[in-house]
């Protein structure tokens, strides 16, 4: 049982990942991703001194909190100062996580968190909580979490997917058609922060970023066609996540780890395929 | 007073620790800013990122292989994979469609993965030595040897040698590849170099400030200095004197404080200095742009009241009440006011009694701005071949910045016209 409930959280991250990856992805926009997972600590940090809990819930909350700070000042480094993206994006999170350190080792002596487990999440131990679910049916807490937000995503996705698509791929004429290209943003963004906020802690921010690049850059390399992209990553996110499973348990390694490490072997297989199919195809062109 | 005392033992360097630590700190982060300067410039910042997570399973198999806690054998490990995650950067880059954030992201968070999985592996194996592999992933700067100042002092020493040699291929790498290749470069020498010191420093300074934190003392000191100034020697200088002394008042606060991290602390103060520079640098900070829009504002508006008044008195009007220049523009009246007090202040009109007179100086300037704005219209319509209709509101906006320079110049190649496109006399 303990399997099931492990590969179904790395599925659910996954998937929820790959959604927001794809449009990530064709946004140029991954490494906000990036910024947002490791800048969820002091927001983390300051709700567990607050509510003095480690309960799911003010967790989130502060960590929501913290991730829109670093969007937000990414976004005014980047309008007000005019620094270029990388540079901001690389100042704002790493600025968020040495506080969120400084305030651990300062105020968190008997803290039952640490950066470790932000950068590795703890799924080995997610079946530490189990929850009532539907049914007489039992799930970890954090499962039944990813298991609401995926429901979110999967909404927010087909809902607003006319907005995303074409704000994404052609955002001069959304602006020119009057679509409120701001609003995407911060949909999208809200979205990511979400994702990132609930997946963080069983899975760690590594693998977050793991699942928002990798499926998503698979599935691109394979399609042209968004719809079929999006579902493709959601399929090669899980795959990953069975595959990462029972390779860290041979292994006798971290999951999350051997996830990541999945990633990479599955983006290795298809990028020298494509590349050598693409090649085959241009020596018979010439 | 608890803080001179630990101003004046941290000075004193009675404290032989303290002391390594501080030096090796101010080094390490002052050659990181040195570097980090051209990943900043190549609009590369966040390759440091990568390559500081990349280090990971380069480390974890120069123990796996030799199973002893030796430096030099980690630090190879470390070049080695860290100079392969940029490879496959680039390389990934080349070869497919993927734009570089997805590809970045994707290399740090793999290689992250596969240096945890060794790790893991290591730490399962219950070898007695693994303890201490974990200072890779979060830094020990506390914990700095005189032979890690060594070891610092002299990549400092090699970044500094090597930058100064190659100055002007590392500048034109930075801002123009195609350039820099025309000129007879030799671009992929430059860049390896370049991108060998990168590896290096980034592998010598992830075990004194961690994983997460190294890609900031790559950026963020380099985007300070970016605020102070425009040459690359000089923003070498300050980003290499914000890493120091942010190296410095890192450490000092730690040692100030209990139980204070040090390599957190060096990040905060580089930020806080980075946004000191990026608040009130003289010319590009946020506070000196927010002045110069205003000034301009305030200049146009000036310059716009002016020509009203001008145009005025022009149809025959003596008497420019302020009414009357409400009803030419639709001006706000406050707004109005305090610009006529402006221009009466700077002797450009007088004001008596409601009613508003040019002065000289006024007269002058008004047909100055009114003759760029003709000029203008005719130099669009003759280069441009706009119609009538589409010149003045160009013209509206740049009759403000055109400088004399550039007015000589176009009188010069429109031949000193007598009128504009809408037959209005240009006034020289």
């Amino acid at each position: 049982m303990m399997d099931f409930y492990i590969i179904l959280t790395a599925s659910l991250v996954a998937i929820n990942c790959a959604l927001m990856g794809c449009f990530l992805v064709m946004r140029k926009m991954v490494m906000i991703g990036d910024a947002i997972s490791h800048a969820v600590l002091p927001g983390i940090f300051i709700a567990y001194y607050i509510s003095g809990t480690t309960a799911s819930l003010p967790i989130l909350i502060g960590a929501a909190l913290s991730g829109i700070l670093a969007t937000i000042m990414i976004e005014w480094f980047t309008k007000k100062a005019r620094l270029q993206s990388d540079a901001a994006i690389g100042i704002s999170y790493t600025l968020l996580f040495a506080i969120g350190v400084i305030l651990i080792s300062k105020f968190g002596e008997n803290a039952d968190l640490d950066q470790e487990c932000v950068l590795y999440g703890e799924i080995e131990y997610i079946t530490g909580w189990l929850q009532p679910f539907i049914g007489g049916f039992e799930l970890p807490k954090q499962t039944i979490i990813l298991l609401i937000v995926c429901v979110i995503l999967i909404t927010a996705v087909v809902w607003g997917y006319k907005g995303l698509f074409i704000t994404t791929f052609d955002p001069n004429f959304a602006l020119s058609t009057g679509v409120a290209v701001t609003f995407w943003h911060y949909f999208l963004m809200s979205g990511v922060s979400l994702t990132t906020v609930v997946s963080f802690e069983s899975v760690g921010a590594i693998l977050v970023i793991a699942f928002l690049s990798g499926p998503p850059a698979i599935a691109y390399l394979l399609t042209e066609d968004f719809k079929k992209m999006l579902v493709l990553a959601c399929l090669v996110g899980i795959a990953c996540s069975v595959a990462g499973y029972y390779f860290a348990v041979w292994l006798d390694v971290s999951v999350a780890g051997s996830i990541a490490t999945m990633i990479g072997i599955a983006f290795i297989v298809v990028f020298t395929f494509t590349s050598l199919l693409k090649s085959k195809a241009d020596v018979i062109s010439a | 007073m608890q803080f001179w005392e630990n101003i004046t033992t941290f000075f004193s360097a009675e404290n032989y620790t303290l002391f390594v630590v501080s030096l090796g700190s101010g080094i390490l982060c002052f050659a990181a800013g040195v570097v980090g300067t051209f990943t900043y410039l190549r609009k590369r910042a966040l390759i440091g990122d990568v390559i500081s997570h990349s280090v990971l399973p380069g480390v974890a198999i120069a123990f796996m292989l030799t199973g002893v806690k030796n430096p030099i054998y980690f630090l190879t490990g470390a070049i080695i994979s860290g100079l392969l995650s940029i490879w496959i950067v680039d390389f990934v880059q080349a070869k497919s469609k993927l734009k570089p954030d997805t590809i970045l992201a994707l290399t740090l968070s793999v290689f992250f993965g596969v240096g945890i999985v060794l790790l893991t592996r290591i730490q399962h194996s219950g070898v007695a030595a693994q303890s201490g592999l974990d200072s890779f992933l979060f830094g020990q700067a506390a914990s700095m040897g005189i032979f890690d100042v060594k070891l610092f002092s002299a990549i400092a020493v090699i970044n500094i040698i090597c930058i100064t040699v190659f100055l002007r291929g590392f500048s034109l790498v930075s801002f123009d590849e195609h350039y820099a290749k025309g000129l007879g470069f030799n671009i992929s020498i430059l860049k390896s170099f370049l991108a060998l010191i990168t590896v290096i420093t980034v592998a010598i300074g992830v075990q004194a400030v961690g994983v997460v934190l190294m890609a900031a003392l790559l950026i963020t000191p380099a985007a300070g200095a970016r605020f102070l100034t425009n040459s690359i020697p000089k923003m070498l200088a300050f980003a290499g004197l914000f890493g120091f002394l942010s190296g410095l008042i890192g450490v000092f606060i730690s040692y100030s404080g209990t139980g204070m991290p040090t390599g957190p602390w060096i990040v905060v103060v580089l930020s806080i200095f980075a946004l000191i520079a990026i608040l009130f640098g003289k010319k590009k900070g946020v506070f000196a742009r927010m002045r110069l829009r205003k000034s301009n504002n305030v200049k146009i508006n000036n310059e716009n009241v002016l020509k009203d008044i001008y145009k005025l008195a022009d149809k025959g009007n003596n008497t420019i009440s302020v009414q009357d220049l409400i009803e030419k523009e639709k001006h706000s009246l406050s707004k109005l006011k305090s610009t006529l007090n402006r221009l009466e202040a700077t002797d450009y009109i007088d004001q008596v009694r409601g009613l508003v007179i040019l002065s000289d100086k006024g007269r002058i300037a008004a047909r100055e701005v009114i003759r760029k704005h003709r000029l203008w219209e005719i130099y669009l319509s003759k280069y441009f071949q706009l119609d009538e209709d589409h010149l003045h509101d160009d013209a509206e906006g740049i009759e403000h910045v055109i400088t004399p320079e550039i007015e000589k110049e176009l009188i010069k190649l429109l031949d000193r016209p007598k009128t504009d496109p809408h037959q209005s006399e240009i006034p020289y």
